[in-house]
């Protein structure tokens, strides 16, 4: 029972990861990307491969996750963001179909259908870090947690945060102002696949092996319900999200109940999150972060 | 066998494909037309549309194939047809309408959360295992000049055919078609001008809603049906929809043929291996957008503040 409350929990982490790169994509920018699923499963398999085939040390991997990743992110995002945001919806979406379709058939790299096993667990300074003492590994996502959110935090708060926000509300006004709005929106698709690549790394060394049908859409769309669930433009509530959108789905073996419900139901369940939360509370259960109000520059000020 | 009767086998193999295409995307342009919206739901409508035309050709063909298989046949077609636009009706209302005034993004998030919650029960009620229609008649291809064409295929471009005509002169020629293009063009004038937009709105979900499913019958008469079949179809239409020009009815169906024809092609003559033939439709819309965003047929539309 505690055993599978940290799993829970590494789970929230892992999930957490994509769900801040997903925010500042869906969040802040307002595009809808589908694809988070196919960025997760291009990290797992560059650790995956680096680490079983040519023998890299995990913390090496890791980089090279979030490059590769946030180059396959350039490659989608350029000719899609150019145009209006729906079709960026739907080039996701064939993205995440296909990473799975080549993952299934390109057997000299990744093995098929049948995955890579036996990845080497990380240590740290001689120490092991494995999955079966999840102590440590919940300690060691949750870092990786930590510093991702106050990396985005940061970066929302910051020029890149405000150019994203304008061109959320107002694609045509933002550019008027000067903001180049194709550079914006492809940067934060490049970090938002960056971070979920990374995600996909330490799901690699979660698992121990990488198998492509673990990367679904259903990944996506868990993540796209975390951020739904938690609140779009707040990146504590999308880790809220991840916790109760992972808690909703180990629920029936937690309570022991695995047999009863069928395994669909968590997965209606998510349809309807999205639909009852935009219907009633599309800012999502903590809404979107509020911005401290500017400092005036007078105590008072009359009418202008 | 000649290459002359090689490529017109590609042909008469991509025509019907293309069609079945064609078919589907007619719903996504119809909508996008309107509403400015990509139904996500539409393949999954599609699926529940063909489930329906499975079951109810089962319940009714008899034993014996004969004359009133086909007519079973039909009716099934008929029976689906109904049901998926009913379900497209019920889901604009429930899930699209009470968004119409929000941003951008939430009928989007909510069509995905629809399209999720269709195959899932999908898979739920019906199992996740592939099945397969029942023959109508016998399917022994015809021989012409070495080109094999079968009955199913004759069957698949009369309908295809049937429908677009229908659609085409009902959308150019008909009143309610008329108020449709009204509304496509200016939703707030067309209300002015005494069109009720909303009812206009759920004729045109039925419409498409009913193309899906005569697409996703003829499709179970081909190939299968199985929960998730609406994902990959309906990304592939959709692609279709945005290559002929989004909005415009033409175009679809240009768009779809164009695509089905591009896939068996592309497999036979260019050497595509089969595992990646999904993979084309993606290259296309990709290569689309980067040259004539617009479609083949749509207009280049500046969007105005």
């Amino acid at each position: 029972m505690f055993n599978f409350i940290l799993l829970i929990l590494i789970y929230t982490a892992i999930f957490a990861l994509m769900a801040i790169g997903q925010n500042l994509i869906t969040g802040y920018v307002g595009l809808l990307s589908l694809t988070q699923a196919g960025f997760f499963a291009i990290g797992s398999y560059v650790t995956a491969i680096l680490s079983v085939t040519y023998g890299w040390n995990f913390w090496l991997t890791v980089p090279m996750a979030a490059l590769i990743s946030s180059f396959f992110g350039l490659l989608i995002g350029l000719p899609t963001l150019r145009l209006k945001g729906d079709y960026l919806a739907i080039a996701t979406l064939g993205f995440g179909e296909i990473v799975r379709n080549i993952l299934n058939n390109w057997d000299s790299l990744t093995n098929g259908p049948m995955g890579i096993q036996r990845i080497p667990m990380i240590s740290l300074f001689g120490i092991q870090i494995s999955p079966y003492k999840k102590w440590g590994f919940l300690v060691l996502v949750w870092i990786f947690v930590l510093v991702a959110y106050f990396l985005f935090d940061r970066l929302a708060k910051s020029r890149l945060g405000r150019a994203l926000e304008a061109i959320r509300e107002d694609e045509i006004a933002a550019s008027s102002m000067g903001i180049n709005v194709t550079r914006y929106k492809v940067w934060a698709f490049i970090l938002g696949a960056a971070v979920a690549g990374v995600a996909g790394s330490l799901q690699a060394e979660f698992i121990l092996s990488v198998t492509p049908g673990a990367f679904t859409f259903m990944v996506s769309i868990m993540v796209l319900c975390m951020v739904v669930l938690g609140g779009m433009g707040n990146f504590k509530a999308v880790i809220l999200g991840a916790f109760i959108i992972q808690f909703i789905s180990y629920f029936p073996q937690l309570v022991g109940l695995s047999n009863v419900i069928p395994p669909q139901f968590k997965q209606i369940l998510f349809g309807l999150i999205l639909v009852v939360m935009m219907i009633w509370r599309p800012q999502g259960i903590l809404g979107r972060e509020k911005r401290s109000a500017p400092r005036r520059l007078f105590r008072s000020g009359g009418d202008v | 066998m000649g290459s002359i009767a090689e490529f017109f086998q590609h042909l008469m193999n991509g025509l019907t494909l293309g069609g079945i295409y064609a078919l589907i995307a007619l719903g996504y342009t119809m909508v996008y037309g309107i509403l400015k919206f990509i139904n996500f739901a539409h393949g999954d409508i599609l699926m529940v549309g063909s489930y329906i035309g499975l079951f109810t050709f089962d319940a009714i063909r008899g034993q014996t194939m004969g004359p009133w298989t086909v007519i079973a046949f039909f009716i099934a077609m008929l029976a689906g047809m109904l049901f998926s636009a009913g379900l497209g009706m019920a889901i604009e209302r429930i899930a699209y309408k009470p968004l119409r005034r929000a941003t951008r993004l939430a009928p989007l998030l909510s069509a995905i959360g629809v399209s999720f919650i269709l195959s899932n029960m999908a898979a739920w009620m019906w199992g996740t295992k592939s099945r397969k229609l029942d023959y109508p008649f016998d399917n022994s291809p015809i021989y012409l000049k070495g080109v094999s064409i079968t009955p199913h295929q004759i069957l698949i471009l009369a309908v295809v055919i049937v429908m677009m005509v229908a659609l085409k002169l009902f959308v150019d020629r008909s009143r309610i078609g008329k108020a449709m293009r009204a509304t496509s063009l200016d939703q707030d004038t067309a209300k002015l001008m005494g069109i009720k937009a909303d009812k206009i709105i759920a004729i045109t979900f039925a419409i498409g809603s009913a193309l899906a499913a005569t697409a996703g019958f003829l499709i179970a008469l081909e190939i299968k049906v199985y929960p998730s079949m609406g994902t990959m179809t309906g990304l592939k239409a959709f692609v279709a929809a945005v290559v002929g020009g989004i909005g415009n009815i033409s175009g679809a169906m240009l768009g779809g043929i164009l695509l089905g024809l591009l896939e068996t092609f592309g497999v036979a003559l260019l050497g595509i291996p089969y595992g990646l033939r999904d993979t084309i439709a993606f290259v296309a819309l990709i290569i689309i957008l980067l040259v004539k965003p617009e479609g083949l047929l749509g207009k280049a539309e500046k969007e105005k503040v």
